[in-house]
């Protein structure tokens, strides 16, 4: 027998489950209880850089939405710096909260775009948005990016993108731009399920 | 620029497979492809921060953050325990975040309709930051079980939902806690989700008879562990570093 190591075991994960609004936005569960709810504004009225909205559905296997999925997004200020890493924009928070509409599973959410961010060795990644989705159904939350097609010259260099092998695969992650938005409809399974990451 | 150390790989069969047959819900809503395998960048090892201008100190008693003519009914509770990682280091100053069934098994929830009564005092939900030893407490009444759609007659354990930050955004979690000793916790296709049943033990409360109050509320501890960062013993740094 040799010694046995001392490291803790991850606390394993269970799905937020059906209420999950209650805990993260009780606004949106039916009801008022704290003073500011977290995760509203991920780029405040201050905050530099290009003002941007995203907007799409998560649909499951079937094409139906996920009604009751929660969103996190977590992106750098418009310079490439994430809060933490240095200083960023003024009223700049990086992290947000995103509810869909429970009659349409619609979500939309405003921002600044993101700057490039120096990825590993100082290898310049492309804009994107990292997501995080919890909802009743998914087990262990979904980490996914959202890079924006209008960003083809640095996206074509983007490490994260060039790990997918296939081509067909990279453009899940990829925001359409339509007029002032971008559209990123997430499907959780089928021909073009999305990429989502073991980070 | 700040370096992040790099984290522990996620031990994938600690946690629940994304696909579970037995929880129907799980079906339609598990990616099929092979997860991405992404070492930690910035974008994994930042996370957002937060601190006591965000939240009340009320916002973790559940007994009061919502009581509008009196306390809650129920079994009162204390839950506290600690935030660590798998190195065992404390996680000050992180956001916990909670929510829960009233005593009767219902959620204050435009959704859900079950007809145990509403709490008119109860909201079921709190927050709070770990102090710098990564401690945390709540107050709240104890959860009861409650029916759910899945076989027709499947039925929730107790539980609280528990939500953490961590210091890196790939740290996050959500999960479930279950109190000692509830026969229902084995027979839960949702914490059957979960292979193994010493990963199954990790979610299940210990009733702690040092931290009750004596004569006000029983108490639970709960401790989270949430992913370690790898020692950089050999790593050739660049100049300044
Ligand atoms: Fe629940």
């Amino acid at each position: 027998m040799a010694q046995k190591l001392d490291y803790l075991k991850e606390t394993p994960s269970q799905t937020s489950g059906p209420y999950v609004h209650i805990g993260l936005a009780p606004g949106d569960a039916g009801f008022d209880i704290y003073r500011q709810e977290l995760g509203r504004d991920i780029a405040g009225a201050q905050a530099k850089g290009d003002r941007i909205s995203v907007r799409g559905k998560v649909l499951d296997g079937t094409g139906t939405p996920v009604k009751d999925v929660l969103i996190e997004a977590w992106q750098a200020d418009a310079a490439g710096t994430y809060p933490g890493c240095g200083e960023v924009a003024p009223d700049f928070r990086g992290w947000g909260r995103v509810i869909p509409d429970f009659e349409t599973g619609e979500w939309s959410f405003d921002t600044v775009k993101p700057g490039p961010v120096a990825g590993r060795s100082g290898i310049m990644m492309a804009p994107h948005i990292t997501l995080w989705l919890v909802a009743r159904g998914i087990n262990v939350g979904l980490t996914t990016r959202l890079y924006f097609a209008d960003e083809q010259a640095t996206n074509l260099n983007d490490p994260v993108l060039n790990l997918i092998e296939q081509d067909s695969r990279r453009k899940t992650l990829i925001a359409q731009k339509n007029g002032d938005s971008y559209r990123f409809d997430i499907h959780l399974q089928g021909d073009n399920e999305t990429v989502f990451f073991d980070v | 620029m700040t370096q992040f150390p790099d984290l522990y790989q996620r031990d994938r069969e600690w946690h629940p497979p994304a696909y579970a047959q037995n929880y129907k819900t799980s079906v339609t809503r598990s990616p099929r492809k092979a997860l991405l395998s992404l070492e930690t960048t910035p974008s994994e090892a930042a996370g957002p921060t937060f601190g006591h201008n965000d939240i009340d100190p009320l916002d973790k008693d559940l007994l009061r953050n919502y009581a509008k003519t009196g306390d809650p009914i129920g079994e009162r509770i204390i839950l506290h325990g600690r935030v660590l990682d798998e190195n065992t280091r404390p996680v000050p100053n992180t956001l916990v975040e909670i929510w829960q069934a009233n005593a009767g098994g219902r959620y204050r929830h435009k959704k859900d309709t079950y007809l145990a009564a509403i709490d008119p005092n109860f909201g079921g939900c709190g927050r709070t930051l770990t102090d710098e030893n990564g401690c945390y407490s709540f107050r709240t009444v104890k959860p009861g079980a409650y029916p759910w759609r899945n076989w027709v007659n499947s039925w929730r354990p107790a539980h609280i939902h528990v939500s953490v930050f961590g210091t890196s955004f790939a740290q996050r979690l959500i999960t479930q806690l279950y109190f000692e000793g509830d026969p229902l916790i084995a027979k839960c296709p949702i914490v059957n989700t979960i292979p193994d049943q010493r990963a199954i033990n990790q979610l299940v409360a210990a009733l702690d008879l040092n931290a009750t109050v004596p004569l006000d509320s029983l108490a639970y501890k709960f401790d989270i562990v949430l992913r370690g960062y790898r020692s950089t013993y050999f790593e050739n740094r660049p100049e300044g570093n």
